[in-house]
């Protein structure tokens, strides 16, 4: 769905989603490397288990939350994607004890 | 100026008058709630939304048992209302939990809790001390500086926005008449009770006082007492996150959508519901010290909001002697006791007299005669 523009290509770096390797470029957030990848949703909703995915962009609708190197609802957008990175998507609500105990 | 007539007027659209219409209603009473507007300090909408039995009545046994009685009562309401409005209130009674920090805190728990089971007149209910082991074995979660802690079966929950919600959707389906932003001025007589504010007024037989703090300024209109001051409690909400926590706390529940209530401060600072961070901070300290896991959540919100606290902290519910037909209900647990205003107060209310039974809770109890 999203193309990048022909100028806007750079050195790449590699991540993972949901465990499959996927390219993305230097200077992305993680909403762009994903909408880029062509990722249909982001996570799924905590009440009513509805898909939603990156929309504002800008860090305000928080509908971009994923899983990043197993943290909960981090919002794709603010964060840069760096090499190496393991994303997911998040299904309903986060996780808390796995990450408490580390 | 707006002129209407109904057979009662319920003053205030909180949890209490919403219950207490609702019960009317069910009575066969026509009730019109006279509510103040979205600007009003509302207890309903901030509360802990507990359905919270052990640790109360200390000092008024009978405060106990009226607790008991709607803790038992509350699944039958929670049913009523679903079938009514649709909406489930996400009601749960596992039992409920206080946690201690320390040993001397849990020791003051458990002589507390004698000491509510020793009064005269006490009806006993259930309960039980657990030490460190015991209470890990209930939730796995707590932290290494958890004492110990007392169980009671008893001890529920719900969500209280959805309470809310939900008791107003069934008024209007059952034709209660709801009116926002028509504060009360004054309540007089002319064979009827007119009840009256810059909007207009409402001609009744009967009225019930259900104005939480306001019910100070209302209640000696019509021949009542009600000493009752706001008192302020801070409340922090996390992100939500996949349940852990399977039996709600005084001070920390996981709620029915995954987010995490931290809360329970008690401050005498008169009508202001701003939120302080010397507060907060000794809260989300305690619940994180309480269940270490907390500290990875993210918090999404805080907000304060005022109790109805009377000089005793128990209820007061009252009929007036001078003005016949005026009636008073106020509590600082408008969650816990929402089934008796319901399925007690209102019918009560409906057949025109308070119970016997309903004494110890009346506003006559502050009448001692002062000590030289």
């Amino acid at each position: 769905m999203f193309r990048r523009l022909p100028e806007a290509a750079g050195d790449t770096i590699a991540f993972t989603l949901n465990g499959t390797r996927m390219k993305a470029c230097v200077g992305d957030t993680v909403a762009a490397a994903l909408l880029a990848a062509g990722l249909a949703y982001c996570r799924t909703t905590p009440v009513s288990g509805a898909k939603r995915a990156p929309y504002c962009m800008m860090g305000v609708c928080f509908e971009c939350l994923v899983t990043i190197d197993g943290v909960g609802n981090r919002q794709a957008c603010l964060i840069p994607v760096r090499d190496g990175m393991q994303i997911e998507t998040q299904e309903g609500a986060r996780a808390i004890a796995a990450e408490a105990h580390a | 100026m707006i002129r209407e007539e109904a057979e009662i007027a319920v003053v205030g659209g909180g949890l209490v008058g919403a219950a207490i219409a609702w019960g009317l209603s069910h009575a066969g009473k026509r009730v019109t709630i006279l509510d103040e507007g979205d600007d009003a300090f509302r207890a309903s909408r901030g509360n802990f939304a507990l359905v919270w039995v052990q640790s109360k009545g200390l000092g008024m046994a009978p405060y106990a048992a009226w607790s008991v009685r709607s803790s038992d009562a509350w699944a039958r309401l929670a049913a009523a209302l679903k079938d009514e409005s649709g909406i489930d209130v996400a009601h749960q009674r596992p039992g409920g939990l206080m946690l201690s920090l320390s040993d001397s805190e849990q020791e003051q728990r458990v002589a507390q809790m004698r000491r509510l089971h020793n009064q005269p007149e006490m009806i006993p209910y259930p309960y039980e001390v657990l030490d460190h082991a015991r209470t890990k074995a209930l939730v796995p979660e707590i932290g290494p500086e958890v004492a110990g802690s007392i169980y009671c079966p008893l001890d529920g929950h719900v969500n209280s926005l959805k309470l809310f919600r939900s008791l107003h959707a069934a008024l209007a389906a059952r034709g209660v008449l709801y009116r926002p932003s028509r504060p009360v001025a004054t309540i007089t007589r002319d064979g009827t009770f007119i009840v009256a504010g810059s909007w207009g007024e409402l001609r009744v037989e009967k009225i019930v006082l259900a104005a939480g703090n306001g019910n100070a300024r209302l209640a000696p209109q019509v021949g009542l007492y009600a000493p009752v001051r706001p008192q302020r409690g801070q409340v922090i909400v996390t992100e939500k996150a996949k349940p852990f926590l399977n039996y709600p706390l005084v001070t920390v529940r996981q709620t029915d959508e995954g987010g995490v209530m931290i809360g329970d401060s008690l401050e005498e600072v008169g009508f202001e519901n701003v939120v302080t961070t010397a507060v907060t901070a000794t809260e989300a300290d305690r619940a994180v010290r309480m269940f270490p896991l907390l500290a990875a959540l993210n918090v999404v919100r805080t907000w304060s909001a005022l109790r109805v606290m009377s000089q005793d902290g128990f209820p007061i519910y009252d009929q007036s002697v001078t003005h016949p037909g005026a009636f008073l209900a106020t509590c600082h647990s408008g969650v816990t006791l929402a089934a008796n205003h319901a399925f007690d107060i209102a019918p009560q209310i409906a057949a025109g007299r308070l119970s016997d039974d309903l004494l110890p809770f009346s506003a006559r109890r502050f009448h001692v005669p002062q000590a030289a």
